[in-house]
């Protein structure tokens, strides 16, 4: 049988904020497609800089320079302009971001204002409409749709973003601890939605919570120090870490 | 136990404490000093006919006060020149100067954006009298003629740096997180300024406008240079023009306007007033 395809493959990435010291060193992991897959490790392990430069967030920093291989469907996206990149990988930030100016319904539509892409009335009702219903919004806010962004709860806000990722329908989301700032509930809420939307949508997220990462993600890496340490099934890695770093993080020895 | 000296200490407190109280109220003095004399002194000018006629001459003005009347006419030349200049400047300014600051607020690192940066600073303690002078041989006298036009020049130059810092500074105290998830939708730089850094920026960009036009409002010497003054209302702007405080200069310089000073006056204090006042309380909703 022939191997899956992976969707999104770190070849020797490599990012450094000075030329001294790198923030990711060498990493090499395929995500497969439909899966979500966590990326965990101490803070300051170079994982939420790992997942930006799959975004190319780093093209904003002039210093940070990246080096390596990131395919995106077998392209490398280093070489790729970031606009373009941007529209096949999505991102959600560890704090809802909605845009402040604009209402729910043109949050959810703002992917397509900032691309320059105009839809007719019926599109966009309709895209509003599935993006909201694919985060479980829909019953919440269709009657307020002309409210700002930022009239909803934080769990609402961080659904809402993760909508307006939906709209551009991305191969590839990228979730940077996106329910770091949100209480249980509303945890939990995404935990499910998540878990709802691999179907449609790969999802690499970085999580500080090993019972989130436990409970959504079917593949986890381990980082520590700007190293891949560990990556496999996320049920073999918890019972059976091969590393002895993993095993001490794992159990609470580290971190 | 309170010993002699702990009731030392704790009345120098209290001694200091009203020093200071007074002090701080001192500052307010020059102000409600300012806005109770024009007030008091402006106060019966003001009627209709103040704000929709123009300057009267010297000889009717005379004629009314041998005959005991009051000075008749009013200001009505220099507010729409005031006005038309100010429109003027401010349509120009506005978006060079939103512009100019996003630019300066993106690229901080830039040597190009630092030096344009610093010269803003000197733009802006430049003299307004050597604006005045600049724009005289710059715009006068090519068009062979004092005019609107002129003078607006000269307003641009001094609202500009203004404008340009009111957006600079409050575009840099947005989240960085505005923009970074404007970029991830596959926004451009220029569409995410304009779709999400820019409105959201709007109250403080607004607010740094009015204090802008409430800066150059009362300036007089550039327009000296520039828009020189005429006494007839005038909506044309390639010919000379008044402006309420070229008239104040022009009231004070003829001893028979000089009671049309107060008038004057009060009119263009209470515009700067309640423009900052606008200006206060958009940049208190915004800050909530």
């Amino acid at each position: 049988m022939e191997p899956v395809k992976p969707i999104l493959e770190f070849k020797k990435t490599c990012v450094s904020y000075t030329r001294q010291t790198m923030a990711v060193k060498y990493v090499s992991a395929a995500i497969e497609r439909n899966t979500i897959t966590a990326i965990m490790g101490p803070s300051g392990c170079g994982k939420s800089t790992l997942l930006r430069a799959a975004n190319l967030m780093h093209n904003l920093y002039p210093n940070i320079r990246v080096d390596g291989e990131i395919l995106l469907n077998g392209e490398n996206i280093l070489a790729m302009q970031p606009i373009d990149v941007r529209r096949k990988v999505g991102m959600v930030f560890q704090r809802p971001a909605p845009f402040p100016t604009m209402s729910i319904y043109d949050n959810v539509l703002s992917g397509f204002t900032l691309n320059g892409i105009s839809l007719s009335k019926s599109e966009r009702d309709a895209t509003v409409e599935r993006c909201l219903r694919s985060v479980a919004l829909w019953d919440e806010v269709k009657d307020v749709l002309n409210k700002k962004g930022t009239f909803l709860s934080g769990g609402q806000q961080q659904r809402l973003c993760i909508a307006r990722a939906l709209a551009m329908k991305p191969d590839v989301l990228l979730m940077d601890e996106p329910t770091s700032a949100l209480d249980p509930i509303a945890t939990a809420h995404i935990e499910e939605l998540m878990q709802e939307l691999q179907k449609e949508v790969t999802i690499l997220i970085v999580t500080h919570n090993m019972g989130q990462a436990m409970r959504i993600s079917s593949k986890s890496m381990f980082m520590y120090l700007g190293e891949l340490v560990e990556y496999g099934d996320t049920a073999t890695m918890f019972s059976n870490p091969s590393d002895e770093r993993t095993k001490a993080y794992l159990t609470g020895k580290m971190g | 136990m309170t010993t002699l000296n702990t009731r030392n200490r704790l009345l120098k407190d209290r001694l200091m404490t009203w020093a200071v109280c007074l002090l701080a109220a001192l500052t307010a003095v020059p102000l409600l000093a300012i806005l109770g004399e024009v007030l008091l002194r402006g106060y019966d000018q003001l009627s209709w006919s103040f704000f929709t006629e123009p300057t009267p001459t010297a000889y009717r003005a005379m004629k009314a006060i041998e005959a005991g009347e009051p000075i008749p006419g009013g200001i009505a030349n220099g507010i729409i020149g005031t006005m038309i200049m100010l429109g003027m400047a401010v349509l120009f300014a506005v978006p060079t100067g939103i512009l100019c600051g996003a630019f300066l607020a993106e690229n901080q690192k830039s040597r190009f954006a630092q030096t344009v940066s610093y010269l803003t600073d000197l733009l802006q303690g430049t003299p307004s009298v050597i604006i005045g002078i600049i724009t005289y041989i710059w715009v006068v006298v090519p068009m062979k003629g004092y005019s609107a036009i002129a003078g607006s020049v000269a307003l641009f130059i001094m609202m500009l740096p203004l404008i340009i810092r009111s957006t600079e500074e409050t575009l840099k105290i947005l989240p960085a997180s505005l923009k970074e998830a404007g970029l991830a939708l596959g926004g451009n730089n220029a569409r995410v300024m304009l779709r999400v850094q820019l409105p959201a920026a709007f109250g403080g960009i607004f607010t740094g406008v009015l204090l802008a036009i409430s800066r150059v409002i009362g300036e007089t010497a550039p327009l000296m240079f520039t828009a020189l003054g005429c006494s007839l209302i005038r909506w044309s702007v390639d010919k000379p023009i008044s402006a309420v405080p070229l008239l104040i200069w022009e009231f004070f310089n003829d001893p028979n306007l000089q009671e049309l000073i107060w008038g004057a006056s009060l009119f263009l204090l209470l515009f700067v007033l309640t423009l900052n006042l606008i200006a206060k309380y958009l940049a208190k909703k915004w800050n909530q």
